[in-house]
């Protein structure tokens, strides 16, 4: 039996648990090796740089890549602002249209909105019901001035997986660079970026077990051989593409991640998606008029997001917050009430919008906090219907879409 | 953010969830807010005709936790008061007795306008003067 007060955490796509292995190997990086790993003439700075080469071999051999093609950056947002601003400016004489989707993170959306002061031009691919992007638009939207293509690999709040090899062939065939913010994938299921043709790759840390504050960028030196412009000036470091002293504690400890995930991600993703279809079956047999969103047959193994019809997201979390981490579809901290841009991308509408949770399972979700959580969502949606004047009219049977409701 | 000690007193143990007969000519609903905004409120108060004096009110909210909390605590005011008192209570009023941040103030002007709607359902079901509209947001 579980006692409350317990602590279930379902939000890893917002930041997983650093794993204990990680900070084990991070602990010397402090204080008994705090060389700057640009130190070329003492040993401090030898074994500090000794220690981010090794961890940027166990990143590289997690993407199957050259350790030269991995550029450590602050995180992912980091990443995406220097693959697309730096690839806009170093291709900028060969064309100035970006194609991206509208259903990317924002760390994408609004630096790609960024470039258009600067003259770029940037197409939004649309996405179907189900979170994929239709490969014929993308193709027709290629043209002579495209210079780059940015798909996340898989999406964080459905979890939906996007074509990654078909976009792959796409912009091989009509020689585009391929970007991909692959922030929710890399360490979690494969993601090797020279098998599917994508030239930059933008991923994190704390997203797989490894500390905040460290990401990378991968950028492709072969065929084709491509360079970003450095998005800070400074010393240089990171072949001249991102200046500043190396976090080599996080960096040591990003390449722990790496290397574990590399070794455990297949069992990892086995586990979970086995448990995240029980808390799936389990809430949907067990509530009426439950919506799973996104594509089930391509997405991620432990992420699932559920809309309970007639019950608003954030005070159905406020059922059971003091216990469960999960992220809701409703942003309810403003007047406008905006749901989720990506829900609604997916063509819900806004009542569902506001209707939708996220669940992100981990390496550490066991069994028995899934079993809690659907015990605490269950109380928390039957007494939110409870309370829910459009679930008592939708009970006796009207017809909501003919309610006139007085919009505020 | 975290919500106020009264916020979520009324939303662990909301006060008179529940529903009234809207078929009786003693009782007025107002139901304000729409579902794609994330806030639907109905509130509902029944009349004693021969004082003009509220003698139940019930609501049923869809909203987050601050708008469950606003609707409860609206009829709980509500119960006792006369029309014209009833009329009085100001969107701030609950503002200030919930602790509610300016992020929530419209779930505020949300009850008041359910507690307006009310009043003025009842007014008209029983051929008196409309004393006030909902105001528009």
């Amino acid at each position: 039996m579980i006692k409350e007060p317990i602590r279930v955490y379902l939000d890893n796509n917002s930041t997983t648990p650093c794993d204990p292995r990680v900070v084990d190997t991070m602990v010397p990086y402090f204080y008994q090796k705090p060389g700057n790993s640009a130190s070329r003439n003492h040993p401090f700075g030898w074994e500090a740089e000794e220690g981010v080469d090794y961890a940027r071999e166990q990143i590289a051999a997690l993407l199957k890549v050259d350790p030269k093609e991995i550029i450590f950056t602050s995180g992912a947002t980091e990443s995406d602002n220097l693959a697309i601003k730096g690839v806009f400016e170093m291709y900028r004489s060969k064309g100035n249209h970006i194609i991206t989707v509208t259903t990317e993170h924002k760390a994408v959306l609004d630096t790609c909105d960024k470039l258009t002061e600067a003259g770029a031009e940037i197409t939004y691919l649309k996405v179907a019901e189900d979170g994929l992007i239709d490969l014929a638009e993308l193709e027709a939207a290629i043209k002579s001035t495209t210079i780059l293509v940015s798909v996340m690999w898989a999406n964080n709040e459905t979890g939906v997986i996007q074509p990654m090899k078909e976009i792959g062939d796409i912009c091989e065939k009509h020689g585009v660079l391929f970007m991909s913010d692959a922030t929710q994938a890399v360490g979690k299921i494969p993601t090797y970026p020279k098998e599917i043709g994508v030239h930059l790759l933008a991923f994190t840390s704390h997203k797989m077990y490894g500390p905040k504050g460290v990401g990378a960028l991968y950028v492709s030196r072969k065929s084709p051989r491509v360079k970003v412009t450095a998005q800070m000036d400074g010393g240089g470091h990171e072949r001249g593409m991102r200046s500043g002293t190396l976090n080599v504690p996080g960096i040591v400890g990003f390449g722990k991640a790496a290397e574990i995930a590399r070794l455990e991600m297949n069992a990892d993703a086995e586990r979970l998606s086995k448990l995240r279809d029980r808390l799936e079956h389990e809430l949907t047999s067990r509530l009426e008029e439950c919506y799973i969103n996104g594509n089930v047959d391509h997405r991620m193994p432990h992420v699932t997001n559920i809309s309970f019809k007639h019950v608003e997201g954030e005070g159905l979390m406020m059922t059971f917050n003091q216990n469960i981490a999960v992220s809701s579809g409703s942003a309810c901290t403003s007047a406008s009430l905006e749901p989720s841009y990506v829900l609604v991308a997916l063509g819900l509408g806004d009542d569902l919008a506001h209707s939708s949770i996220r669940f992100s399972l981990g390496r550490f979700t066991t069994d028995e906090e899934v079993d809690f959580a659907v015990e605490k969502l269950v109380a928390g949606v039957n007494h939110m219907r409870d309370l829910s004047p459009i679930w008592e009219m939708y009970k006796e049977g009207v017809d909501l879409n003919n309610v006139q409701w007085s919009e505020h | 953010m975290a919500y106020s000690e009264k916020v979520l007193e009324h939303f662990q143990h909301p006060k008179n969830v529940g529903t009234l007969d809207k078929s009786k000519s003693t009782v007025g609903t107002g139901l304000v807010g729409a579902p794609e905004c994330g806030d639907v409120m109905r509130l509902q108060i029944e009349v004693d005709p021969s004082t003009q004096t509220i003698i139940d009110a019930k609501f049923k909210t869809f909203g987050c936790g601050s708008a469950i909390a606003s609707s409860s605590l609206a009829t709980e005011w509500l119960k006792g008061k006369t029309i014209e008192q009833a009329l009085t209570i100001d969107n701030m009023d609950i503002v200030e007795e919930l602790a509610l941040p300016p992020v929530k103030i419209h779930c505020s002007v949300l009850a008041e306008d359910a507690i307006k709607g009310a009043i003025a359902d009842y007014q008209s079901k029983n051929g008196i003067a409309v004393t006030a509209m909902a105001a528009s947001h």
